[in-house]
């Protein structure tokens, strides 16, 4: 029996494990796939307290080593049920059953995808979720951005300094991102707007080469491209936790500043819970509040 | 076995001409995930001698990375016999990687 389960070893996961380490919890980290989460995909943080720069790997792997060296256990192994049995939490992995006072949660989120046919066996081959991971490979060539928030905008902006021309497809007529991106984005010559469209198609023969969209009105159109980046939100990872815990709409776990849920003992940190701001910062800050209620509330049970 | 640093010279003979297995590692020293990737490389380079494992440079190699069609990294392709049996796209885990070679 662990006193804390953490799912998921992003920011948020981490930072509760270094929290409830310097409380001497017996500490227990689940991650499904890497540690570090999606802060892992950005080249340069800038805006993180106190180091002007640091990259996204670094940042993760110091924070990671930092879990680790305080004594938490971390284990590669997703979780697919988590069940609450009489207070105590047990959490199910296709090769165990673990078994915690108290329980966090930080599974962070997922990039949204199309949910096209062929869109998965295309990733790679010219279709891509991070405009700054993979916009090199698009030099000279004709790219489109589908989405209207500011990850759309931003990296339509940033593709159009690498490709030859930039298609920016969006569902309805204006734009949910900032303003000043907006007109920063019409004043470049190379970036056509697509407005009031969606992609109804994905052909390629070995890799992406064209799109279809459809407007509004019904109209088709095929544009001639060399990649595709989807930006189009992101969706949290609570698909496997529904049946115990309370999702909003969108799927976020319903939570406040607290980081508590609607079953005691259990708590929910970083980009899956419902918040205003998802940022690095407010990842780790709640990791430092879900570990410190996750605390009281076993010493209280004791 | 270790790691070996593909270039545009060394590719048939590291790769091509190889009748095994050959792993080939598409990275760059910007790509975060491609870092998370590496340590797991080097310990599948460490236990198995049935593959062997090529890092390729995209940065330094752009020609073969446009001959391989690599547009996302960390790409990993499978060359048996010198040809292209599979490729993942993607920071994959230790597991999926040994899946990805085969047995031996």
């Amino acid at each position: 029996m662990y006193d804390i389960i953490i799912v998921g070893a992003g920011p948020a996961g981490l930072t509760a494990a270094i929290y409830a380490r310097r409380a001497s919890k017996k500490v227990l980290v689940l991650e499904a796939k890497n540690y570090g989460g999606q802060i892992i995909n950005t080249l340069d943080i800038e805006n993180y307290p106190v180091e002007a720069h640091i990259s996204g790997f670094e940042f993760a792997t110091k924070l990671y080593e930092q879990a680790k060296n305080l004594g938490a256990e971390i284990v590669f192994e997703k979780v697919t049920e988590i069940r609450d049995n009489a207070g105590a939490k047990e959490i199910v992995t296709p090769k165990n059953t673990y078994k915690a006072k108290a329980l966090i949660l930080a599974t962070g989120s997922e990039n949204r995808k199309l949910g096209l046919p062929k869109e998965d066996e295309l990733i790679g081959k010219g279709i891509s979720y991070c405009a700054t991971c993979d916009g090199a490979f698009f030099r000279k060539k004709n790219v489109a951005v589908v989405g209207g928030g500011n990850t759309a905008l931003e990296d339509a902006l940033y593709l159009s300094d690498i490709a030859e021309k930039v298609y920016l497809i969006h569902r309805r007529d204006e734009f949910r991102g900032e303003d000043s991106t907006v007109n920063q984005l019409k004043a470049k010559d190379n970036i056509e707007f697509v407005y009031n469209s969606t992609v109804s198609k994905l052909i390629s023969e070995d890799r992406l080469n064209s799109i279809e969209v459809t407007n509004t009105s019904g109209e088709k159109r095929i544009i001639e491209l060399d990649g595709l980046f989807v930006a189009i939100g992101r969706i949290p990872e609570n698909q496997n936790f529904a049946k115990l815990i309370k999702l909003d709409q969108a799927g976020y776990v319903i939570s406040g500043e607290n980081c508590m849920t609607n079953v005691e003992g259990l708590f929910v940190a970083g980009d899956n819970r419902t918040k205003e701001v998802r940022q690095l910062v407010t990842a780790t800050a709640d990791g430092a509040v879900a570990a410190t209620a996750a605390v009281k509330y076993i010493n209280n049970i004791q | 076995m270790a790691i070996l640093e593909g270039n545009k010279n060394n590719f048939e003979e590291l790769v091509l001409n190889n009748n095994g297995k050959v792993l080939v590692d598409f990275n760059a020293e910007w790509c975060g995930p491609c870092k998370m990737l590496k340590p797991m490389l080097d310990e599948v380079a460490a236990d198995r001698d049935d593959v062997s494992i090529v890092s390729v440079n995209i940065d330094d190699e752009d020609e073969l990375s446009a001959k391989y069609g690599i547009s996302s990294i960390p790409c990993l392709v499978l060359f048996e016999n010198g040809a292209e049996s599979k490729r993942s796209v993607g920071l994959i885990p230790r597991d999926e990687i040994e899946n990805l070679i085969g047995g031996k």
